[in-house]
């Protein structure tokens, strides 16, 4: 009779026409077509009877191997964050790099090389994620001050004015600091080339807690997604599940930069695409915004690597040729609640 | 009899009245006199002061052609162009950030906030390196771009105001910076000045020319805003308000076009340079006691920048920082505190 909590937060919002089973199967078909794409395609294209026998072919597909995996962890990682991001504040607008995350951990990263003397992908990481979470923090308290609370408009707003604010401090620092301009060049647009193993490995420790939490956490999402005074009634303790998420988040986005420099728009439009076709349920949203993730970063690293030779167009500026036109049909369409 | 007892009543009222009107007429007059002395002020910190020092007779000297070793050359093709075209890049980003601020009714709807200056600089950029255009073909690129992101921002939008326009703009704005990053970087030489200048506004290096050129621009330009603007008051009523009084919505449209030209070839001379036309209206406004003032506006932004220009080329010793980084190290956190203090989200469209 007497339906339970659990039941209600359960129950699936809509039903994609195919059911969750085929969408994951054609998403992760999906994942590894890019991924083969992505190693076979390039500059040089390759076939895959390279494989077997060694030579300068295989070379390269190593070093594609690694640029594939990085793709996928930053995919991963962006695809997760927006999802969690967009279901926390229940803001459609947002997403790491337009909040200002992304610069957050960019301005830390370079003022750690400046002044704490730190090098290496360890440091790096550690610094993005500081850089990461005082960002979220400062945007989420500032668009918070007021009546009407943090609209989408105004953490929008916030968050632009954020990163603009970080990034010209960024750009200083570097003109005053040689080894924090050398270290942030290749950094700066977003590209996942020119890596090593070592980069993946020293990154996927934090990375894999980040994405155990926030698939973890989906039920939470569900529940906040109700809003806080209902989520509250249905007795989740608000302020904890907040914090929890806003720390996979942290994880997530400060993971990515660290890897890939900051990279806009996947976070945004990955979440949204997926909820057209499986609905806004965060237990089947989370996993299917980061195989997309990882589709949509993939394919347009590969894209921008063949788009207009000689020279590669690096995967930060690819998605945003995608995602600014996106994002302007979303502010078109008013789905922002002003 | 009667007669008298009325009359003695008019005296007391028209003093009154009188100071009434009269009191925000002598406050305009005396804050747009105080600022004529702090650009004279900064104009003469940027040019005589810094690492190398100038007395006034020396300066007057030399800038009426006398010739004194060292001193001439770094005058005349250091300090000079870079202080007047601080002061030229001022006036025109303050006014149009003063006029969109007006006719929009929103804070936060500046040139440089909805995308319109790096519209501006993308055409720029492109024209410089990849057409391989200079000086005055730049500049019309510029103003086509300018035009054109405008156009998009407006169709995006739609006629209101207010936060949709502003996220358009923030939109947009994130696209035009991947479009300068990608032509930098497809470059064959990666120059790291020309590359602060088109990305975040600088006023190193600049030649005579580029000075001259926007001085002509704006010798065109300011005085039609002048003219134009006599129409401001009503349309800042509203649109249907101003339809009611007379004056048609073809008139915003033509003051903003004027804004985004302004906006254009100031950019086209020193680059995006952050906020300034952002910041230069509030604090306009906050002088002028609430009242919106094209002239106080303008001048506040040519305070700004050479302001801003001093402190960048000396907060950093050996290291010439470009304006745009000061502008917008500080202009971030003043939106930000906007913001804050909701200022920015009393009219949402």
């Amino acid at each position: 009779m007497a339906i339970t909590t659990t039941q209600l937060l359960d129950r699936p919002r809509s039903t994609s026409a195919a059911g969750p089973a085929t969408a994951y199967a054609v998403m992760l078909g999906l994942v590894a077509v890019a991924a083969v794409a992505s190693v076979l395609i390039g500059s040089r294209t390759i076939s895959p009877t390279a494989l077997l026998e060694a030579g300068p072919d295989r070379t390269v597909l190593e070093v594609r191997a690694v640029r594939t995996a990085l793709g996928v962890l930053v995919g991963v990682a962006l695809g997760l964050a927006g999802a969690c991001m967009q279901g926390l504040t229940r803001n459609p607008l947002a997403d790491p790099g337009i909040l200002g995350v992304n610069a957050g951990a960019a301005l830390a990263i370079v003022l750690g090389i400046a002044y704490l003397g730190a090098g290496g992908m360890t440091s790096y990481v550690v610094l993005a994620l500081v850089g990461a979470a005082l960002a979220s923090v400062a945007v989420h308290a500032i668009a918070g001050i007021g009546r009407d609370g943090a609209t989408p408009a105004k953490l929008t707003v916030a968050g632009a004015a954020f990163a603009a604010a970080a990034s010209s401090w960024t750009v200083a620092v570097q003109l005053v600091d040689q080894t924090a301009l050398d270290v942030m060049r290749r950094w700066q647009v977003g590209s996942i080339g020119g890596r090593s193993w070592d980069v993946v490995v020293s990154l996927a420790p934090v990375f894999a807690v980040g994405v155990v939490l926030a698939l973890a956490l989906s039920r939470t999402l569900n529940a906040l997604a109700l809003g806080e005074e209902m989520a509250a009634g249905l007795g989740r303790h608000t302020t904890r599940d907040r914090v929890l998420v806003g720390l996979a988040i942290v994880l997530l986005a400060g993971t990515a930069t660290a890897a890939a420099g900051p990279i806009a728009f996947v976070g945004l439009i990955v979440p949204h695409l997926v909820r057209t076709r499986t609905g806004s349920d965060h237990r089947h949203l989370l996993p299917l915004s980061a195989g997309y993730g990882a589709v949509l970063v993939l394919l347009a690293d590969t894209v921008g690597r063949v788009v207009l030779p000689p020279s590669e167009v690096q995967v930060g500026i690819m998605t945003a040729v995608v995602g600014v036109p996106f994002f302007l049909l979303l502010v078109r369409r008013g789905r922002m609640g002003l | 009899m009667p007669v008298t007892t009325t009359l003695p009543d008019e005296p007391e009222v028209r003093p009154d009245l009188r100071t009434a009107t009269r009191r925000p007429r002598r406050r305009r007059r005396l804050v747009i006199g105080g600022l004529v002395v702090a650009l004279v002020a900064a104009f003469a910190i940027r040019v005589l002061l810094g690492d190398y020092t100038f007395t006034v007779p020396d300066f007057f000297r030399i800038l009426f052609g006398e010739q004194l070793p060292v001193s001439t050359f770094i005058l005349m093709e250091s300090k000079l162009p870079r202080a007047v075209l601080a002061v030229l890049v001022g006036l025109a980003l303050g006014s149009a950030g003063s006029l969109f601020q007006m006719l929009l009714r929103n804070p936060l709807a500046s040139p440089d906030i909805v995308g319109v200056s790096l519209g501006a600089s993308a055409a720029g950029i492109f024209a410089l390196l990849t057409l391989g255009l200079r000086d005055g073909a730049v500049s019309a690129f510029a103003v086509v771009g300018a035009v054109a992101v405008s156009a998009v921002v407006r169709w995006v939008a739609g006629t209101t105001g207010g936060y949709r326009l502003v996220l358009t703009g923030v939109g947009v704005a994130a696209a035009m910076v991947s479009v300068v990053q990608y032509l930098l970087a497809r470059s064959s030489t990666w120059d790291v000045q020309l590359a602060l200048r088109w990305l975040v506004g600088s006023l190193n290096n600049v030649p005579w020319s580029t000075v001259g050129l926007l001085a002509v621009s704006l010798a065109v330009l300011l005085p039609t805003l002048a003219v134009m603007s006599r129409s401001l008051e009503v349309l800042e009523l509203g649109d249907e308000a101003a339809a009611g009084l007379g004056v048609g919505r073809h008139r915003t449209d033509a003051l903003l076009l004027v804004g985004v030209l302004l906006t254009a070839v100031a950019v086209a001379a020193a680059g995006p340079v952050a906020f300034v036309a952002f910041m230069s209206g509030p604090i306009a406004r906050a002088l002028m006691g609430g009242r919106h003032s094209l002239l106080a506006g303008a001048l506040v932004g040519a305070v700004l920048v050479l302001l801003a220009d001093h402190v960048a080329a000396y907060l950093v010793p050996d290291v010439v920082l470009p304006v745009g980084i000061v502008t917008g190290a500080v202009g971030g956190p003043f939106l930000l505190w906007l913001l804050a203090r909701g200022a920015a989200t009393g009219r949402t469209g």
